[in-house]
């Protein structure tokens, strides 16, 4: 049955239609190359009842002639998404067992439309990593490695368990969430789809917080259009997020195959960043090739505070981390170390339940907020902040309609390749991506071609907010030129 | 900036994170290398800069004031580590 799991969304929506085959049959496929790509680790929680009883319910509609918008989609959900009556841990022991009596906002959308939940997805432990190397269940496995090697590669971080699920071919599509890169960098790694929505498009209620002014919920998928298809179910308002923005979700797919005629296109220089390998140089200015052949015009812009972009955002993370995670407190859920008083109590939980980079990234929060410091650290960081979005601003303003990047600096790396590296190392992993979360824009990380090693390699469009269909459009022109990359299977 | 030993104990306390002595010193390291890091932007002139507080327009919505949820201390207390009855049990907070 693994031909099935070869379909994109798209092709397999068309033969659910035509009744060529059923979403329990669709369905039945993913759950068993799930058992086999066990080894892969990108499952956290399989939950085949489930999945077999709404595959049920989805043919029960199709056969209505009531199919939703992503009716019978084998989905896979990242574990920082609250699923009703489903374990979620967020990937870190201070959740233990977990589970909530209520269902995301986002996940919720997309089961009404139709998607069909197989499991839960790794993810860095509160989604804090570039590697997925901090997840209390361990490394998901990347499908791809390099060229004559057998070498375990990282899957990328945070949503790790998603890029590589869905590079696996174990699901069909999967919901991430993007704080600094956590979507496009993973989705960069594993020659997939990646797309982190304007801030506001997504509710983030139901959704284990990292840093909520960062923080975004997008889809990782086959392709540009299976990702438009995922992002219209997965957008929209929600009451219950004071952030969530009130406008009407667009027909994201519609904007897939969109001419590109006429669009300018920008490349900031300040990403030609110093020791950029030439492959990835060459992406770059290919993509741009690309773009220029189908009528888009390219310019050079100026985004001058892109290199603050990253220290800013190792200080409002953090800061904003420490006080989300303050509510891991050992008394009203997960696990509970014992102390001789109540503060000892919670030291102690604490200690015990989150892992180091969490421990790091608190202290820090809590370092930068702290009295005397606050001005010097967080508000300064806040005003970079300000500086950086203007520089889009101002780059918009002109007229830009989108801007190319690179996704990331590198191919993705060894499991373990960076124990040894310093925490700010594997921050660097982010430099492209961040500057995204830092104005709130829309980003998306498209494949773009293979690397000397084998490995794939993306670029990014970022876009103005709110204008997802600009990226779609652009994103498809790249995938047109290059083609799609598919893991060779040998889990 | 660096910190010393006492404030990498400070910053644990006032994180609630229990830190043995021994990790004490690999944790100053490691802050103080992500401190170093954040210190290029004090290069910046700021001066009269807004300090960013929303990405997007946003206006506090209003909603009527009203009880939409609640009712539930099954749903609010199934997951908790100590409970009896509809309480949660914690160590004797009060002497």
């Amino acid at each position: 049955m693994t031909e099935l799991c070869d379909l994109t969304f798209a092709e397999a929506r068309k033969a659910l239609a035509a009744k060529e085959f059923s979403a329990v049959e669709l369905n039945k496929a993913y759950l068993e190359a799930m058992e086999a790509a066990r080894g892969l680790n990108a499952y956290v929680l399989e939950t085949p009842e489930i999945a077999l009883e709404r595959a049920a319910e989805s043919d029960a509609r199709i056969a209505r002639g009531e199919a939703g918008a992503l009716e019978g989609l084998p989905l896979g959900v990242k574990d920082l998404y609250c699923t009703e009556g489903v374990r979620t841990t967020a990937c870190s022991k201070i959740l233990g067992d977990f589970t909530p009596p209520y269902e995301s906002h986002v996940t919720s959308l997309m089961r009404s439309a139709g998607a069909v939940m197989l499991g839960k997805l790794n993810n860095d432990e509160f989604a804090m990593g570039s590697s997925n190397e901090t997840s209390a269940f361990g490394t998901p496995v990347n499908p791809w490695r390099r060229k004559g090697s057998d070498a375990k590669l990282v899957a990328g971080g945070s949503s790790g368990g998603s890029s590589a699920a869905v590079a696996a071919r174990i699901c069909l599509g999967a919901t991430a969430t993007d704080t600094g890169g956590s979507i496009r960098q993973p989705a960069a790694f594993t020659g997939t789809v990646g797309v982190k929505p304007t801030y506001g498009r997504c509710s983030r209620w139901g959704i284990v917080a990292f840093a909520s002014s960062l923080d975004q919920a997008g889809p990782i998928a086959r392709d540009v259009r299976d990702a438009a298809i995922l992002m219209g179910s997965m957008a929209g308002y929600d009451k219950r997020d004071s952030t969530s923005v009130d406008t009407p979700v667009p027909d994201y797919e519609a904007a897939v195959g969109r001419s590109v005629k006429g669009l300018r296109i920008g490349v900031p220089k300040e990403y030609r960043v110093d020791g950029m390998p030439a492959e990835i140089e060459k992406l770059w200015s290919q993509g741009a090739e690309q773009l220029k052949a189908a009528g888009a015009e390219i310019v050079e812009v100026s985004l001058p505070h892109t290199k603050y972009a990253l220290p800013a955002y190792y200080i409002v993370a953090p800061a904003e981390a420490s006080s989300n995670l303050a509510r891991y407190d050992g008394v009203r859920y997960g696990a509970r170390v014992a102390g001789r008083d109540i503060t000892e109590m919670y030291e102690n939980t604490r200690a015990a339940g989150f892992g180091s980079e969490v421990r790091r990234r608190i202290m820090i929060g809590a370092y930068v907020l702290s009295a005397g410091y606050y001005d010097a650290y967080y508000v300064r960081a806040q005003k970079v902040r300000t500086l950086i979005k203007q520089d889009f601003e101002t780059v918009f303003a002109a007229g830009v309609d989108a801007i190319l990047t690179p996704a990331t600096p590198s191919a993705a790396f060894g499991v373990g390749e960076m124990a040894n590296a310093s925490p700010v190392e594997m921050y660097l992993n982010d430099v492209f991506t961040v500057t995204v979360n830092m104005a709130g824009l829309p980003g998306v990380s498209v494949p773009a071609g293979l690397s000397a090693e084998g490995l794939p390699l993306a670029l990014q469009l970022i876009g103005r907010p709110f204008d997802e269909e600009t990226l779609f459009a652009t994103a498809a022109v790249i995938e047109d030129a290059n083609g799609r990359f598919t893991a060779d299977r040998w889990w | 900036m660096s910190v010393d030993e006492n404030t990498v104990r400070r910053v644990a306390r006032l994180a609630r994170i229990a830190v043995a002595d021994d990790e004490v010193s690999k944790l100053k390291g490691e802050l103080d290398a992500i401190l170093a890091f954040v210190e290029e932007l004090s290069e910046l002139d700021v001066e009269g800069v807004p300090p960013m507080t929303s990405v997007i327009p946003a206006t506090a919505r209003l909603r009527d004031d009203v009880v939409n949820d609640g009712e539930d201390a099954e749903k609010v207390l199934m997951n908790a580590p100590a409970r009896e009855a509809d309480f949660y049990v914690v160590p004797k907070v009060v002497e």
